[in-house]
């Protein structure tokens, strides 16, 4: 067997990784992060189950109520959908982060020649992938329950896109979060306090006209409204894409500028 | 020669000072008021094993944690392989291998999985990191449960899997912290064979330990810490000279023999052993010895006198012994951990015989 090290070419002088050194890594971690979903695939069972059962239950319960019917709600609801589903996974990264990062593994991770933020890039990878498959999962009981596109493939693409950016930038949240609270419940409880408001306060579920004034000027501001509301554009063809699409993205990059850089210090320095 | 060695011992000379692979000077760590390394002085020369001893609670750990960039020091400071702990930690990891005392593998993953993904990680091919996750699951007999996930395999195993796993990527410094805690005899010398392996193919090795006999059997040199103080360091036959080394127990068929037997012995002049003494309780003969070919003359010896022996054994000092010799103290072990360290010994006692 050989003795080898580390090959040279990975070994420059003052100890940075090289990009492609570090894309490594993270696939490698991105691997982990899979295998580990295989090993228990019952850490699926949110990204499976949450959009059939709230679609379900949505159109069903709510849909005459709200909308005046089935049909008209469930176009109105997917879209909308598409804006909680990064947010619901996202909430559920922090718990499994907080449970993952208290174990030893990491302990080898921070002593291995990695970047830090290559084991929270994966896990985001990972997570984006979960989002993307409760996304399918989502558009494919819409479709069964009836659900229209009024637009046209290429702009559902971008709807499905433009959920994933943003839900992956609450997942920098939700990771910096699992990383500064002690356990996962307290994640949990902290997630509840944050998701609830921001959920039901917006254009997700009902449309604001009939909410009082300063609950308007809220989900005004929600982003999850915005991109409920570029969704519907981009799917029902209804209002104008290029602004709330906008604000998203901008959303999503203040977001990442803002907590990536927390996460993955908080990630560092705990010991 | 092994191209790949040459290459790793030219990097590792590269960056050494003075041939000491580890040079660690006043290391202070406290959490609050626990002072758990306080101000510790100690050196690991290049391609040697120094085995660090002390008592549970000694600061053996945080040491480790420290040298290993997982815990900043709060004064004093340490280099490895040249690398700063605290300004040059990116380097530093390239050179060090860890295995903690507490289990770092990922539990979902099987134990191929954890090895070929630690080999990724260390920039190896693919191929490079498949035969390399095989070969160690074959050195530390996983082979059989390499497919299985590792939160199943028993501690044993699981420890074994985590020394894999700091050794798949030959790295220039080891550390290992308790490597055999909990450990069955048979796996122990297992162990012990891999670590001389990873000396002989030029790698430093720190390692903490609280059995002698492993101190013994590994380390070159010895540094004992209690309190997070040294107390005592040196060779290992220094040290065990003060000690005392090993004694050996000789049991007579009819216990009439045991005053001629001890007459035998100190009559003989044999170099070094002096003090034969009689266990009448037990019936046995203890002979304080510090080597294998004391022991092997001992025994010729009474076998020459015609003496019928019933049973031999060799008893090496428990901690508790080395501290008292060392220190005249005993260990500051505290009371709620006596029982573990009862077990200890028992174990200890176990290897040895
Ligand atoms: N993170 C921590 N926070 C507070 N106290 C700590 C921490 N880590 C260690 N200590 C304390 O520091 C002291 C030294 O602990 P350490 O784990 O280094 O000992 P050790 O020699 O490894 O013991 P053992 O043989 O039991 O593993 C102990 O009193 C311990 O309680
Ligand atoms: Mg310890």
């Amino acid at each position: 067997m050989s003795a080898t090290t580390v090959k040279p070419a990975a070994l420059p002088a003052e100890g940075r990784i090289g990009l492609r050194a570090n894309l490594r890594h993270i696939s490698a971690l991105v691997r982990r992060n899979a295998l580990q979903i295989k090993q228990d695939p019952e850490s699926m069972f949110d990204a499976v189950m949450m959009p059939i059962i709230f679609t379900l239950l949505f159109v069903y319960v709510f849909g005459g109520a709200v909308a005046g019917g089935q049909q008209a709600y469930v176009n109105y609801f997917v879209p909308g959908m598409m804006a909680m589903g990064g947010l619901n996974i996202a909430m559920s990264v922090g718990t499994g982060v907080n449970d993952d990062f208290n174990k030893g593994v990491m302990d080898r991770f921070r002593t291995m020649p990695i970047a830090r933020s290559s084991v929270l890039i994966a896990k985001l990878i990972v997570e984006t992938g979960r989002m993307l498959v409760s996304t399918v999962i989502l558009l494919t009981v819409g479709f069964i329950l009836g659900f229209d596109l009024k637009t046209d493939p290429l702009q559902l693409l971008a709807a499905v896109g433009l959920a994933l950016v943003f839900g992956s930038s609450l997942t920098w949240i939700f990771m910096w979060l699992g990383l500064s609270l002690k356990t996962p419940q307290a994640v949990q409880g902290m997630g509840f306090l944050v998701i609830m408001p921001l959920q039901f306060g917006s254009s997700i579920f009902a449309k604001p006209d009939s909410m009082p004034g300063w609950l308007q000027t809220f989900t005004d501001y929600n982003p999850l409204s915005r991109l409920a509301d570029a969704a519907r554009a981009l799917t029902q063809g209804e209002g104008a894409i290029a602004a709330p699409t906008l604000t998203v993205l901008l959303w999503a990059l203040g977001i990442t500028v803002v907590t990536a850089p927390l996460a993955v210090r908080k990630f560092r320095d705990k010991t | 020669m092994d191209p790949g060695k040459l290459e790793g011992m030219t990097r590792f000379e590269q960056n050494l000072t003075g041939g000491n692979a580890v040079e660690v000077r006043g290391l202070v760590k406290h959490f609050g008021a626990t002072k758990a390394v306080d101000g510790v002085d100690l050196d690991v020369r290049e391609g040697t094993v120094l085995g660090v001893l002390g008592p549970n609670g000694a600061g053996k750990t945080t040491l480790v944690r420290c040298l290993s960039t997982l815990l900043r020091p709060d004064a004093g400071t340490a280099t490895v392989a040249g690398y700063d702990v605290v300004r040059q930690p990116r380097q530093l990891r390239r050179t060090i291998g860890l295995t903690g005392q507490y289990a770092s593998v990922d539990e979902k993953l099987s134990g191929w999985e954890n090895l070929y993904m630690i080999g990724r990680l260390l920039d190896l091919s693919r191929k490079e990191a498949r035969s390399r996750a095989d070969a160690m699951l074959e050195r530390f007999s996983l082979t059989e449960a390499a497919k299985r996930a590792a939160g199943t395999y028993s501690g044993g195993m699981r420890r074994r899997l985590d020394l894999a796993a700091s050794m798949i990527g030959h790295p220039a410094v080891l550390y290992l912290d308790e490597p055999t805690t909990g450990l069955d005899p048979r796996t122990r010398n297992e162990v012990w064979d891999e670590v001389k392996r990873m000396v002989q193919e030029g790698s430093t090795v720190l390692l903490t330990t609280q059995y002698m006999e492993e101190a013994e059997q590994l380390a070159s040199e010895l540094t004992v810490i209690d309190r997070g103080k040294v107390i005592a360091e040196g060779r290992v036959n220094e040290l065990k000279a003060k000690v005392g080394g090993r004694t050996l127990q000789i049991r007579p068929v009819d216990t009439a023999d045991l005053d001629p037997m001890i007459a035998a012995v100190t009559e003989s002049g044999l170099d070094g052993i002096g003090g034969a003494t009689a266990d009448r309780e037990e019936g046995l003969v203890n002979v304080p010895i510090v080597s294998d070919e004391q022991l092997t003359a001992v025994i010729g010896l009474l076998g020459r006198h015609g003496f019928a022996i019933a049973g031999i054994d060799t008893h090496l000092p428990s901690l508790d012994e080395v501290f008292l010799a060392l220190t005249g103290q005993k260990t500051s072990t505290p009371q709620d951990e006596q029982d573990q360290q009862d077990q200890q010994d028992t174990s200890l006692e176990e290897v040895a015989a």
